[in-house]
């Protein structure tokens, strides 16, 4: 039953049809997620994970459920599609596009479908981990979304199992005021490897609303790169969360780039699971105009010798606003924890803004745990010696803040989607305006 | 080398410059002409990095008076990336560190900069990497050292070479070259030095800003000019270097010598 408490949420309820038949657990999950998105609200700044992102514009605007996506060809999409991604499922407005995706020729052991297929083949797998790491009961969005949830992308990579090539999972936005709730879930068995692609892009610039949950399991000594790129329509607004279980000795990178979207979340919770578990996490936002993009994250040290890398960085231009809070927590009992997080920030005109928080929570005593951010601007000196070659000023502003993002992008394990985001960040530097 | 009416390519009349609000460039004049190699020399302190700086527009220093005439146009009217863009050239004293831009996409840029200039056609990549490991052979260069990021982690004698490898693919028509030789050892002086020697060409000038004699044994001076209190205090040929070194700046700076016969000299 719809009974929001609050009307915008009710408003993207409506018309939401209680599953019937189909997988019972499922179902379960569903109506559990729906009491939450009946119960909660939408938050605001007052609410402290929201307190430098200001999302009412969402709220103005009037979203409805995607009732059928348009048939698009493959030259439409073509260009986002990454050479090496030999398997990549397309979603065009949260639909799954089979006709778009491909995934024949896989090993064996290695399954890349949507998750309705897979849940008349790999039920066993998926029940363990559906909807039971990204947590709804306090996350409207995520609660939204799991409601929601009918059909997805499903990776699964059996033990010991290498899937050679990257998988793409391209989320396609075409229908302004469409609500549209992608749904991934990537189950990495012990021992096993891969490497996923999360791409947000868009036909035209319509203003649409992507509301996004993925689940990835690392498996025992398994190892998952995780590439995510948002590069959504700039009036679009898009809220994801990205859940992330890591068990023993297992090794988990992200490498998240937030590049569109009028106003952006990105919530990436890590919790290891198990003794020295590896994780890295980079991020790049770079946003200009009156874009606002915010990226939180968790990492959940809840075992002994865990390792996790962050190194966090925006590029803000115009009157743009970009967030980072960092959350680190070392729970009791997980010692020899070491830690490290970076955020670093520069600010590319007067009126761009961001706001940093490191969130360090440590209840071990012997570990170790360093973070530092900066923000700035453009060194002078740096500036001085380009010019002194001959480059005009622009030019060597472009250049130099391009390098800043480039020590993020130049680690994306996928040699393609380097050279397509240098160019793009180098394209898009070059239209930041100027102090 | 001197020639009786090579084209000036330089002349400085009463050069005032401020850091920060303070004077440290009192009234310089210098004139280079084509062919040219002149060192200016001085204690530290004395204004010869200002002097050079100055020169290349650096934002920091702020030009209080006379001026400087390059190539017969005012130098000062023109943008730092104008003057590298006429010819103009300064070798960093500390070059700077730039990571995230490779090297190779860097001296590229630069030079297709200057090739546009000049009227020429852009070098692609590829193109450009084998114009390039010609250059560096000069200076006993790796290869590797196109795919690092600019000046990151090089050490002081690989980041010097990398500037003469610039001045060698930029072609300047005058090359201000501030304390190249410092934090060179031997071995990599005698490397940058002889890049250098290759480099000077009857139409185009060195000036060499160095605390010490020594690098001058390996490229050797027409002029010398010593400066002192922000301004040139003697010139001579290559033979005031030698003096210099012998006797110390305090000889020419007009402070009191412990051997006062030493100054009626």
């Amino acid at each position: 039953m719809i009974a929001a408490t609050h009307p915008y949420i009710e408003a993207l309820l409506k018309g939401y049809e209680t599953p019937r038949g189909g997988v019972s657990w499922l179902n379960e999950r569903r109506a559990q997620a729906l009491e939450r998105a009946n119960a909660l609200t939408v938050p605001t700044t007052r609410d402290e994970e929201w307190r430098f992102t200001d999302i009412s514009p969402l709220t103005k605007v009037h979203f409805r459920p995607v009732a059928a996506a348009p048939k698009l060809a493959m030259a439409d999409i073509a260009p986002f599609i990454a050479p090496e991604a030999t398997a990549h499922l397309v979603f065009v407005d949260g639909i799954f596009a089979p006709e778009l995706s491909a995934n024949a020729g896989l090993p064996y052991g290695i399954v890349v479908t949507n998750l309705a297929a897979a849940l008349g083949t790999h039920a066993t797998v998926i029940e363990p981990h559906l909807a039971r790491h990204a947590g709804f009961e306090q996350e409207v969005f995520a609660a939204l979304n799991t409601c929601y949830l009918r059909d997805g992308a499903f990776i699964w990579v059996a033990r010991n199992q290498k899937c050679p090539t990257p998988v793409q999972l391209l989320y396609v936005s075409t229908q302004k005021e469409a609500a549209a709730y992608p749904r991934c879930l990537v189950v990495a068995e012990s021992g096993s490897e891969c490497t996923l692609i999360e791409d947000f892009v868009s036909l035209g610039d319509a203003v649409y609303f992507n509301d996004a949950v993925t689940e990835v399991v690392v498996g025992e000594g398994a190892r998952v790169q995780h590439v995510k790129l948002q590069r959504e329509a700039g009036g679009a607004f898009h809220i994801a969360t990205c859940a992330v279980a890591v068990a023993k000795d297992a090794q988990y990178a992200s490498h998240a780039i937030t590049l569109g979207a009028r106003i952006s979340r990105h919530n990436l919770n890590v919790a290891q699971q198990g003794e020295g578990a590896e994780v890295r996490m980079d991020g790049l936002a770079l946003v200009s105009g009156r874009q606002l993009a915010d990226t939180h994250t968790l990492m959940d040290h809840a075992r002994p010798s865990g390792r996790s890398k962050q190194l966090h960085k925006c590029i803000v231009g115009g009157a743009a606003h970009a967030v980072f809070n960092g959350r680190i927590v070392v729970r009791p009992g997980a010692q020899l924890t070491d830690s490290s997080q970076q955020s670093r920030n520069l600010l590319l005109s007067g009126k761009a803004r961001v706001d940093t928080k490191p969130q360090l929570e440590i209840f071990a005593d012997d570990v170790k745990c360093s973070h530092g951010a900066t923000v700035g601007q453009l060194d002078a000196e740096q500036l001085f010696y380009l010019s002194s070659r001959g480059l005009p000023e622009g030019k060597a502003r472009n250049l130099l803040t391009y390098a800043f993002g480039a020590e993020v992008i130049d680690r994306i394990p996928v040699p393609s989607l380097v050279e397509q985001l240098e160019e793009t960040v180098l394209a898009q530097t070059q239209t930041v305006d100027q102090p | 080398m001197i020639r009786a009416g090579a084209k000036v390519l330089l002349e400085v009349k009463g050069l005032r410059a401020k850091v920060a609000g303070v004077e440290i460039l009192k009234g310089i004049d210098l004139i280079v002409r084509a062919g040219e190699v002149h060192a200016v020399m001085g204690a530290n302190g004395s204004g010869k990095s200002t002097f050079a700086k100055a020169l290349a527009g650096h934002p920091a220093y702020e030009i209080s008076g006379g001026t400087a005439a390059y190539d017969g146009s005012d130098l000062f009217a023109l943008a730092p990336e104008q003057r590298a863009r006429a010819g103009l050239f300064l070798g960093f004293q500390y070059p700077v560190e730039i990571p995230g831009v490779s090297n190779s996409a860097f001296l590229r840029l630069a030079y297709n900069t200057m090739r546009a200039v000049r009227g020429g056609d852009e070098l692609d990549p590829l193109e450009f990497h084998d114009y390039a490991r010609e250059k560096m052979k000069l200076l006993d260069m790796d290869a590797s050292f196109l795919d690092r990021a600019v000046n990151d982690g090089f050490s002081g004698g690989e980041k010097k070479r990398n500037e003469i490898l610039q001045m060698a693919l930029l072609e300047p028509r005058l090359a201000i070259l501030d304390e190249t030789d410092s934090g060179l050892d031997i071995d990599a002086l005698r490397v940058v030095a002889n890049g250098v020697n290759h480099l000077i060409k009857p139409d185009n000038a060195v000036v060499l800003v160095t605390h010490y004699q020594r690098l001058l044994n390996y490229i050797v001076p027409d002029y010398v000019h010593v400066m002192g209190g922000g301004r040139i205090v003697k010139t001579g040929g290559k033979a005031l270097a030698e003096e210099l070194e012998a006797r110390g700046y305090d000889w020419v700076s007009g402070k009191p010598n412990k051997d006062p016969r030493l100054l009626l000299t």
